[in-house]
C-alpha cells in the first residue's frame, strides 16, 4: 500500500478569510513580519494503486475551481 | 405538480422545504440512496449540513445515487431548486457554475435580507435565463423580495470570465440589495441559474418565507412560479 | 493509565474523601478494584451525586396536573394538549467551557439535546444562558467568542433553532464562566419512553459514536473541584463534539422509538457508560452486565476502567428485547450510526463489568447510584458585600456619549446603561445562531413595514405547535448580581422574571427547569446563598403553581478571587392559544398611549446603575409574589385579546431602559412623564433607573389600557408613543435622546469590543 499525503490550498487570487484572520492575529502574539498566510487542508491515505490518487483529488478531495492540490509520497519514493 | 425533496444525513431544512412545496402542490421526501425519484416533476435540494459539511460543503452529497437521477431530470429540463446547502451541492456537481466559500467575516449569519430579482432588466428577455426560469415566473426583473439567509459558507465565487458570461446570459437570479450582502459574494450574487434556466441555486431560504407568522411570504413566489410554468 | 498515587491515596486523587472510601468498602464488603474505584469516584462526585444539594432540592414543588415527567427522568415534560407533550431541561457545562469555550459550549448543547430526545421528544429549540467577566478582559472576550461559536456550530449543524437566551458580564465570573444550555422538545405522549431498564434478559445496545478517551476523569476532576492554577493540564479531558454524528443518532433514536423498538433509552453524559448503565438499572430495580470487549472503540488499547468512564460524545444506551435487536441494528445502519449489543439486563441488582468471560468489576447498583452520602450544608450569612465594587460610571458615560456626556445628566446615564454590556443588545451573538429552522419561530413585525425579524428585545421566544393547535413561549432568566444582594428575594425575582416574560407573549406558565450555579458548598457563605436561593425558588414556584420538572446543579464555581455570584438560572415554558395574536415588544403606532402596569416599586438596590457607580451592597426589596402574579395574568389576557400594541417587561436598567428598548424595537419614540411615580416619593433616579419585579411597559389604545385596571392590578398611563426621540420627564429631571443615539448605544457591543473576526 502506498502512503500518500495530499495538501489542498485555496487558489491564489481568491479571498482566504481564514488565512487573513490568522495573519492579523500574529502581531498581538509577538510574531512580526509574517505574511501571506494561506490556510488549507491535508488528507493522508493509503492506496493500493497510487496512480489513481490524482483522479481522486480532482474528483473529490479538492474542488479544482477554487483549490490547488499537491500530492506527496510518504514512502520516500 | 409533485415535488421531491432530497434528504441526506445532516439535512436540516428538508421538512421546511416539504411544507413549503406542499403549499403549492404535492411533495414527498426522497432518500439520498434512492436512484428512483418516484415520479417527481421537480426536485428541491434543501438546506443543512449534509455529511456534516465534511471535506467541503456538498462535496460528498453530490455523489449520492439520487443526485445522478437529479442530473438526468435537470438535463431533461425539469425544475431543480438548490437552497443553501443545496446550492453548494449543485455547484459541486457541476450543474451550476461557480462555488460557495466561507463568509468573508468567518461567522455564521442568520438574518432577513432584501434580494433583487432577475439580473439585468435591460437586456432582451429572450436572452435571459431568468426570463425562461420557472422559479422566476411571475417575478419581475428588479423586484425586491424579503427572504432570510442562514449560512457560514455562502460567499459565491467564480472566475471573472465566468461571472461575465453568466451575467451576459441573464443567469443571475438574485442579488443582495445594496448594503445587504451578508457574506462578501462576488457582485452581490445570491442566486444563480443554469443556461436553460430550469436549475436554480440560491443561498437565501425561500422555504422560510412562506408564512406571515414566521417571516415574510415572498418565498412562496418561487414555488408558485414553478407550479404555474408549463413543463 | 491510572493517575499516579503520589503520596496521596488513589481515592483521594480521584476526589473521594476517606470517609466516602470507607463507606464504599463497607458496602462492598471489601476494597474496590481499579475499575470499581473509577466508577465510584465518578458517580459519587458532586456533579453526578448532588451530594451537597440533594437534600435542598427536596424543597422544590414538582407536581402538577400537567406534569407528564418529573425530576429523575432524562428531562421533564408537560402536557401540551392533543396527546402531545413538551419536554425541556437546562444543564450547565461551566468548567469545560472555561477550559475550552468552543467545545465546552458545543458539547453542552449536544448533551442537553440528548437528554431531550432520550425521552422520545424531537428537539425544537435551544436557549442559552451565559456569564463571563467584564468585556474589558481579553480572556472574557475569548470565552464569549468561543462559546457563541460553539453553540452556533452545534445547534446550527444539527438543525435545531437557538431561539433565545441571555448573556451577562460581571467581574465575579471572570475565572468561572457560566454556560447553561436549555433544550425544548416535542413528543407524542404515546411514543415517550422512560429511562428505567426493564426485562431481565433484555439486551443492552450502545448506539452512536465510538468510545475514545474523551473526558476521562472529567466529571470528578473538573466539576467537583475549584479551578486553580495549572488548569491547562485539564485540556486533554475536554470532550469534542460532532453535531453531524448526533444528527444521525437523533433521527435514528426517534425512529426506533416511533416504531416501538426500544424498552428504554438513556443518554451517555457525565461518567459515560457507568452512569447510564447504573442509572438505568437503578431506576428499573434491576442489574446490568456490560462487556467492554464489545464496545466499539476509537483507540485500540483502552483499559476497562477507561471504557466505563469515557465521556465520548454522541452515544446513547438502549434496552431492547432480544428478538428485536436485529431490527434495531438495521435502523442504526440505515442512519449510518454505530450500534453494538454490549450487555444484558440481569436480576440481582448488580452492575457487572465484563471483559469477554472475565468479570473485571462488580458492584451493587444501589451502592453505586444511591449509596453516596448526602451532606448537610453549614450555612452562615456573610457579613457585608463579598464581591467588590468599582465606580466606572464617568468612564461609561464618556464612551456612550462620544466624550461629551456628564455623569450627573440622566440622559447621559440612560445612554451609558443602554451601552452597558449586560443590558445592551446581544444581536451580534444571536445572528450567529440559526433561529428559524423548523418553521416554528414566531417573528416580530416591526411597525414601519420593515422585514420581520427575531427581535433583539423580545422577552420570550414563541414557537408554533400546529400539532396541538396552539403555541408555546420559552424564557430563560437569572440575575446573579441581584441574587448576591439577597439570595432569597433574588431567586424569587428570577422565577417572576420568567413568568413576566411569558405573560408578554400571552403565555401561561406550565413548568420550570433550573440550573443552580453556586460556589463551594463546603464554605459557609456559598452554602447560605444556596440554601436561601432554593428556599426562594420553592416559595415562588409554589405560589405561582408552577412545578419544577427537572434541572441541574453546578457547584464549586470559585476561583482565586472567591465565589461567583450565586446564580440560579430559571427556564420556563408556557402555553398560548394563538401565536398570531401576540403583541410585539416594540411600540407600534404613532399616538398609542404608553402605560406602566403592575406592582413596580423601583429601587436602586442591586441595579445596573448601582453597579456602575460601585455602590452594590446586600439588600433587595421583598417581591410581592401575589401582586406580580395578578399583573402577569392581566397582561397575558390583554395580549391574548389583541388589545395591546406592545408589551415589554421592566428589568435590567429599569423603566428608562425598558422604554428605550420598546422605542428602539418599534423604531418609534415616546413622550413620557413619570410624575405619578415621583409624586409617591421616588427620586428621579429611582423612577428612571430603579429595578425590581412586577413592572410591564404596555402600549395601545388609551381606553383599552385604562380598562386593564382592577382592584388587584394598577395601571398608570404615562405618555404616548411617537416621534423620533425618547423624552422622559421625572420631576425636575429630563431625559432626552434621539432614537438614533439610543440605538447606537444599545447596539454598540461588537464595535466597542472589536467582536469581529
Amino acid at each position: 500500500m502506498a502512503r500518500v499525503r495530499v495538501l489542498i490550498r485555496p487558489k491564489e487570487g481568491i479571498l482566504d478569510p481564514q488565512g487573513k484572520a490568522v495573519e492579523r492575529a500574529l502581531p498581538a502574539l509577538g510574531f512580526e513580519r509574517i505574511e501571506h498566510v494561506r490556510v488549507g487542508r491535508m488528507v493522508e491515505l493509503e492506496a493500493e494503486d497510487a496512480d489513481r490518487v490524482p483522479e481522486l483529488c480532482e474528483k473529490l478531495l479538492a474542488n479544482p475551481l477554487i483549490e490547488d492540490f499537491e500530492i506527496e509520497s510518504l514512502d520516500g519514493a | 405538480m409533485l415535488w421531491g425533496v432530497l434528504q441526506f444525513p445532516g439535512s436540516c431544512d428538508e421538512r421546511d422545504a416539504l411544507h413549503a412545496c406542499g403549499l403549492t402542490g404535492e411533495a414527498r421526501l426522497v432518500w439520498h440512496e434512492d436512484r428512483d425519484l418516484g415520479g417527481v416533476d421537480a426536485i428541491v435540494i434543501p438546506g443543512g449540513f449534509s455529511y456534516g459539511d465534511y471535506l467541503r460543503a456538498g462535496a460528498i452529497a453530490r455523489f449520492s445515487p439520487a443526485m445522478e437521477s437529479v442530473a438526468e431530470l435537470a438535463a431533461g429540463g425539469g425544475p431543480v431548486l438548490g437552497i443553501c446547502n443545496g446550492f453548494q451541492v449543485l455547484c459541486e456537481a457541476g450543474l451550476l457554475p461557480g462555488a460557495l466559500l466561507l463568509n468573508d467575516d468567518l461567522r455564521f449569519v442568520c438574518r432577513q435580507v432584501e434580494l433583487i430579482a432577475g439580473g439585468d432588466p435591460s437586456s432582451p428577455p429572450a436572452d435571459r435565463a431568468a426570463a425562461r426560469s420557472p422559479f422566476l415566473a411571475g417575478i419581475e426583473a428588479g423586484e425586491r423580495l424579503s427572504i432570510p439567509v442562514k449560512h457560514g459558507e455562502g460567499r459565491y465565487w467564480a472566475p471573472p470570465a465566468i461571472l461575465d458570461e453568466i451575467e451576459a446570459n441573464g443567469q443571475i437570479a438574485f442579488r443582495y440589495a445594496a448594503g445587504q450582502n451578508p457574506n462578501g459574494s462576488a457582485r452581490d450574487i445570491a442566486g444563480v441559474l443554469n443556461k436553460a434556466g430550469n436549475v436554480l441555486g440560491l443561498m437565501p431560504h425561500p422555504e422560510h418565507a412562506v408564512d406571515a407568522l414566521t417571516g415574510s411570504t415572498d418565498g412562496l413566489r418561487l414555488f408558485e412560479g414553478a407550479e404555474r410554468s408549463p413543463a | 493509565m491510572m493517575p499516579a498515587a503520589e503520596q496521596r491515596p488513589e481515592y483521594e486523587v480521584l476526589g473521594l474523601t476517606s470517609a466516602e472510601y470507607e463507606s464504599i468498602c463497607e458496602k462492598l464488603g471489601r476494597e474496590p478494584n481499579g475499575v470499581e474505584l473509577a466508577m465510584f469516584s465518578l458517580l459519587w462526585s458532586e456533579h453526578c451525586a448532588y451530594k451537597h444539594s440533594r437534600k435542598l432540592l427536596g424543597r422544590l414543588p414538582t407536581e402538577g396536573e400537567r406534569v407528564v415527567m418529573g425530576p429523575g427522568e432524562n428531562a421533564g415534560a408537560v402536557d401540551i394538549g392533543n396527546g402531545h407533550a413538551v419536554a425541556f431541561k437546562v444543564e450547565s457545562h461551566n468548567h469545560p467551557s472555561a477550559v475550552e469555550p468552543f467545545q465546552g459550549a458545543a458539547t453542552g448543547v449536544g448533551g442537553i439535546l440528548r437528554d431531550v430526545f432520550a425521552l422520545g421528544a424531537r428537539p425544537i429549540a435551544v436557549l442559552d444562558s451565559l456569564r463571563f467577566g467584564e468585556l474589558d478582559s481579553i480572556r472574557s472576550r475569548h470565552l464569549l467568542d468561543g462559546a457563541v461559536r460553539g453553540i452556533g456550530h452545534y445547534g446550527n449543524s444539527i438543525g435545531v433553532p437557538t431561539v433565545g437566551g441571555e448573556i451577562y458580564f460581571e467581574a465575579p465570573y471572570e475565572h468561572n464562566c457560566l454556560v447553561n444550555a436549555m433544550c425544548v422538545g416535542l413528543a407524542k405522549q404515546a411514543e415517550m419512553v422512560r429511562a428505567a431498564a426493564a426485562g431481565v434478559g433484555n439486551a443492552v445496545v450502545l448506539m452512536g459514536a465510538s468510545t475514545g478517551r474523551d473526558g476521562i476523569g472529567g466529571a470528578s476532576v473538573l466539576a467537583s473541584a475549584e479551578l486553580g492554577e495549572g488548569d491547562d493540564e485539564k485540556r486533554p479531558t475536554v470532550q469534542i463534539g460532532d453535531p453531524f454524528e448526533e444528527s444521525k443518532l437523533m433521527e435514528c433514536c426517534l425512529e426506533l422509538l416511533q416504531r416501538g423498538l426500544l424498552v428504554s433509552l438513556q443518554d451517555l453524559g457525565a461518567a459515560g457508560l457507568t452512569s447510564s448503565a447504573g442509572e438505568m438499572a437503578s431506576a428499573g430495580g434491576v442489574g446490568i452486565d456490560i462487556d467492554v470487549a464489545r464496545v466499539p472503540l476509537r483507540e485500540a488499547d483502552m483499559e476497562p476502567f477507561e471504557i466505563m468512564i469515557s465521556e465520548s460524545q454522541e452515544r446513547m444506551l438502549g434496552v431492547v428485547e432480544p428478538a428485536r435487536v436485529p431490527e434495531v441494528l438495521a435502523v442504526c445502519e440505515r442512519w449510518q450510526t454505530g450500534a453494538a449489543e454490549i450487555g444484558a439486563v440481569t436480576d440481582g441488582g448488580h452492575v457487572r463489568v465484563l471483559r469477554g468471560e472475565e468479570v473485571v468489576g462488580d458492584v451493587p447498583v444501589e451502592a453505586l447510584v444511591d449509596g453516596c452520602p448526602l451532606y448537610d450544608l453549614d450555612p452562615a450569612e456573610p457579613e457585608g458585600w463579598l464581591y467588590g465594587n468599582a465606580d466606572v460610571l464617568a468612564e461609561r458615560v464618556m464612551t456612550a456619549t462620544g466624550g461629551v456626556g456628564d455623569p450627573a445628566d440622566p440622559s447621559a446615564i440612560l445612554l451609558a446603561l443602554l451601552a452597558s454590556p449586560s443590558v445592551a443588545s446581544k444581536r451580534w451573538a444571536f445572528e450567529q445562531y440559526d433561529s428559524i429552522v423548523g418553521s416554528r419561530t414566531a417573528r416580530e413585525r416591526v411597525g414601519d413595514g420593515a422585514a420581520p425579524t427575531v427581535s433583539d428585545c423580545s422577552d420570550a421566544a414563541v414557537l408554533a405547535i400546529p400539532e396541538a393547535d396552539n403555541a408555546i413561549a420559552v424564557s430563560i432568566d437569572g440575575n446573579g448580581r441581584r441574587v448576591a444582594c439577597d439570595p432569597h428575594a433574588g431567586a424569587v425575582e428570577a422565577v417572576l422574571e420568567c413568568a413576566q416574560n411569558l405573560a408578554c407573549a400571552g403565555a401561561e406558565p406550565l413548568g420550570l427547569t433550573n440550573c443552580l450555579n453556586f460556589g463551594n458548598p463546603e464554605k459557609p457563605a456559598p452554602a447560605w446563598q444556596l440554601d436561601q436561593a432554593v428556599t426562594g425558588l420553592a416559595e415562588a414556584c409554589a405560589a405561582l403553581g408552577v412545578p419544577v420538572v427537572g434541572g441541574n446543579v453546578s457547584l464549586y464555581n470559585e476561583g482565586p478571587d472567591g465565589p461567583i455570584y450565586p446564580t440560579p438560572v430559571v427556564g420556563m415554558v408556557g402555553e398560548l392559544p394563538d401565536p398570531a395574536r401576540i403583541a410585539g415588544s416594540g411600540f407600534a403606532r404613532e399616538g398609542d398611549a404608553v402605560a406602566l402596569l403592575g406592582p413596580f416599586s423601583p429601587s436602586l438596590a442591586g441595579s445596573e446603575l448601582a453597579k456602575l457607580r460601585g455602590e452594590l451592597s446586600p439588600g433587595l426589596p421583598k417581591p410581592d409574589i401575589g401582586a406580580v402574579a395578578a399583573a402577569c395574568a392581566a397582561v397575558r389576557d390583554a395580549v391574548r385579546s389583541g388589545r395591546l400594541s406592545s408589551a415589554h417587561d421592566v428589568s435590567d436598567g429599569g423603566l428608562g431602559c425598558a422604554l428605550a428598548e420598546s422605542a428602539i424595537g418599534g423604531r418609534l419614540g415616546c413622550r413620557i412623564d413619570l410624575s405619578p411615580l415621583v409624586d409617591r416619593g421616588l427620586s428621579a433616579e429611582q423612577a428612571l433607573f430603579g429595578e425590581g419585579t412586577g413592572g410591564f411597559v404596555l402600549s395601545g389604545d388609551r381606553a383599552a389600557l385604562e380598562s386593564l385596571a382592577t382592584e388587584d392590578v394598577e395601571i398608570l398611563v404615562l405618555g404616548e408613543a411617537g416621534g423620533e426621540a425618547i423624552e422622559i420627564a421625572a420631576g425636575e429631571a429630563q431625559v432626552s435622546a434621539t432614537l438614533k443615539q439610543a440605538e447606537r448605544a444599545w447596539r454598540s457591543l461588537p464595535e466597542r469590543f472589536e467582536l469581529g473576526s
